[in-house]
């Protein structure tokens, strides 16, 4: 039983990512038209800042109200290089300086600043769509791990960002697009990413990428860091008397969530063909959280779950109901808090795995069911 | 930046812009007195803080409307009235909140934060179901209109004194039962020894409910105040929420003191810069600032000194 928990994969992880990757490769896009494919593809991309904040929050206690920055700086990094794409002297031929975006025009900017010339190149960009947001996590992390800031110090701190680079993002329009922000994206290097042909395609990645992320996740909380970040949510002191440097591991856990988040926000520009503000702030890196507690803060595979389900019925409510809406996601943040505080993979735990477990004459079984306590 | 105004002109802007900072100086210290009561003491995180101060505001709003259908003969007085009910209606929202939400979750403090979260959604979306999606603003009596001319070229209007003194009366009343009343006692060995103040009869369960009513009674008369100098709409409460969280960080989060220093500091950084520069990078600037401080010194501006 001790060994085979130490196992990269047991029995139980392999079935719960077949199961997933059979939900997402195979039955949603059979099941839905295009339009609706890609309403999925982009909850999956709020499903990556899910999982990273498993790893962060639920593993490592530190949660960051500030996850909806990683995934703008992800998504604009991708959204700038677009733009560029798009804004050829041919296309802007109408503008007063053509060959810049749109809306440096409208602003009265007569070139590109220089910190958008690299994105010019596709290369760099992929690059920096993991590479900003790490980098900016690892400012904040260094400064506030290492003078051993943490829980609600850290939550309202990664908020008070959130809402710095909205004010931001919305005050400097001429360089950033504005409240609107970046639209009217068209192809990425020549492919032109609005037919129903290539959004199937973005899907697809988007999804691969996620699994691979999802890989890593698992990786990470099975290897020795992993246990070091449990054992750190529920005795930092011990571990750090124990000689382990606290900090770094926590600067890792939450560099690597921000790198989840920037490649969910490259994944949402690129299927959802904008990147805004709103998409930034406060209200959403909060709503982001809600996802992975959802879905259950310590399982990696409830947090895509929950990421779909959550998204799902707000499209849906506010479709037909928009008032109901807030009150039914005010509602979920309540009662995940008090009811089931380990989310869908608390309740599969509890009350469906024994059953499932019975059912196939317990061989999959020996179930061992996680009583763990939420974090903190 | 200073060279295209003459000497005069930069010290009535700046007397002018000091004036602003002090009124927006009241305003974060209104904001912030609750929860310092609440963060500070208690160590509960009330995402749900704006829209207790939003509860205030929308029942200034509705006594000014009696007042002017039933008794406009005392209208002057209405806002008197408007504020002590604002205190009872945020405060019982906060005492039944505090019962049946926040006392299950005072060993996880970030549950707390998520779970006021949801409170404040639900709370928004039923000011807007009852008084609607558009702004209110109440009609502020007459004897608060108008200015006060203190030389040719700097002019203070009343409404901001007046916010400007209630700020003060309320920041006093604080301190008073926070320091000389047996429930601010309580409260301050409760904060300092939970579980000694427990042992020598400190009924500390009731001790926190009431804190935590206070706390969100003190915000419905912030809320209150703010009708006197703008609308009200039912997400105004959630612009609130960063600003008013960074005060009380700022300033040390168990030092009154300290929230008021930090008050003042912001709000003056903040309201002269917005003169120089766009008010945007103003804000974005005073944050970083804020946040830069923070990180160098996590405690805050003023720390209470606790074995912990």
């Amino acid at each position: 039983m001790e060994r085979s928990s130490n196992r990269l994969f047991t029995t139980q992880d392999i079935l719960g990512f077949a199961v997933l990757a059979v939900i997402i490769f195979i039955v949603l896009p059979m099941a839905l038209d295009s339009f609706r494919l890609n309403l999925f593809g982009k909850y999956l991309t709020y499903a990556f800042v899910a999982v990273g904040l498993v790893l962060c929050w639920g593993a490592g206690g530190i949660l960051s109200l500030g996850q909806g920055v990683f995934f703008g700086l992800g998504g604009y990094c991708m959204a700038m290089f677009l733009k560029l794409e798009a804004s050829t002297p041919k296309n802007t031929a109408i503008q007063s300086t053509p060959g810049i975006p749109d809306f440096m025009d409208w602003n009265q900017l007569t070139a590109l600043p220089w910190w958008w010339e690299p994105f010019n190149s596709l290369f760099f960009t992929m690059i920096a769509v993991v590479a900003v947001p790490v980098v900016f996590a690892l400012i904040i992390g260094v400064a506030m791990f290492r003078r051993r800031v943490g829980g609600v110090y850290f939550a309202i701190i990664t908020q008070a960002f959130a809402a710095i680079l909205t004010i931001l993002i919305i005050g400097q329009q001429g360089f950033t697009g504005g409240v609107n922000g970046i639209t009217d994206l068209r192809t990425l290097h020549g492919w032109d990413i609005r037919t129903n042909d290539a959004k199937e395609v973005l899907y697809f990645v988007n999804a691969g990428l996620l699994f691979a992320c999802l890989l890593i996740a698992q990786f990470v909380r099975k290897s020795k860091l992993g246990r070091l970040l449990i054992a750190m949510r529920d005795q930092e002191d011990r571990v750090r008397f124990s000689g382990y440097d606290v900090a770094s591991f926590k600067i890792f856990i939450f560099c690597l969530g921000a790198a989840f988040a920037g490649i969910g926000g490259a994944m949402f520009t690129l299927q959802v063909g904008f990147m805004s503000p709103t998409l930034v702030g406060i209200v959403p890196s909060i709503e982001m959280v809600i996802f992975c507690a959802v879905g259950g803060r310590l399982s990696i595979l409830g947090a895509v779950y929950g990421a779909l389900l959550v998204n799902w019925a707000k499209t849906s409510l506010s479709e037909s109901f928009p008032e109901l809406w807030l009150l039914g996601l005010g509602g979920l943040f309540i009662a995940v808090v008090m009811v089931f505080p380990n989310g869908l993979a608390g309740v599969y735990a509890e009350h469906i795995a024994p059953r499932l477990s019975g059912l196939f004459g317990g061989k999959t079984g020996a179930a061992k069911s996680p009583k763990e306590t939420p974090a903190e | 930046m200073f060279s295209d105004y003459s000497m005069s002109e930069l010290g009535a802007i700046f007397a002018m812009q000091g004036f602003a900072g002090l009124i927006l100086f009241s305003v974060f210290v209104l904001m912030a007195l609750g929860l310092a009561i609440i963060f500070g003491q208690m160590g509960v995180i009330n995402m749900a803080h704006g829209e207790f101060m939003i509860l205030g505001a929308y029942v200034t709003y509705l006594t000014s409307n009696l007042f002017a259908a039933w008794l406009p003969g005392v209208f002057g007085m209405y806002f008197f009235v408007a504020m002590i009910l604002a205190f009872i209606a945020s405060g019982a929202l906060g005492l039944f909140i505090e019962w049946a939400m926040i006392r299950h979750l005072y060993k996880r403090p970030l549950d707390t934060l998520l779970a006021t979260w949801g409170l404040s959604l639900i709370l928004q979306q039923v000011y807007r179901s009852v008084f609607g999606a558009r702004e209110v603003g109440v009609s502020i009596p007459d004897w608060m209109m108008g200015s006060l001319p203190v030389t040719d070229m700097i002019e203070v209007p009343i409404n901001g004194i007046f916010v400007m003194v209630l700020a003060t009366g309320i920041s006093l009343a604080v301190y008073y039962m926070m320091f000389r009343s047996s429930w601010g006692l309580q409260v301050r060995a409760i904060s300092q020894n939970r579980v000694m103040a427990d042992a020598v009869g400190i009924n500390t369960a009731w001790t926190d409910r009431l804190t935590f009513g206070i706390g969100c009674g003190v915000a419905g008369v912030a809320g209150s105040a703010f009708t006197m100098i703008g609308s009200t709409g039912p997400t105004a409460g959630q612009l609130y929420i960063v600003d008013t969280f960074l005060v009380v960080v700022f300033g040390g989060a168990a030092s009154l003191l300290g929230t008021i220093a930090s008050a003042f500091s912001i709000s003056q950084a903040q309201s002269i810069m917005e003169f120089f520069l766009s008010g945007s990078m103003a804000k974005v600037l005073t944050l970083l600032v804020v946040v830069g401080i923070l990180m160098i010194r996590p405690q805050g501006l003023f720390t209470l000194k606790l074995r912990k």
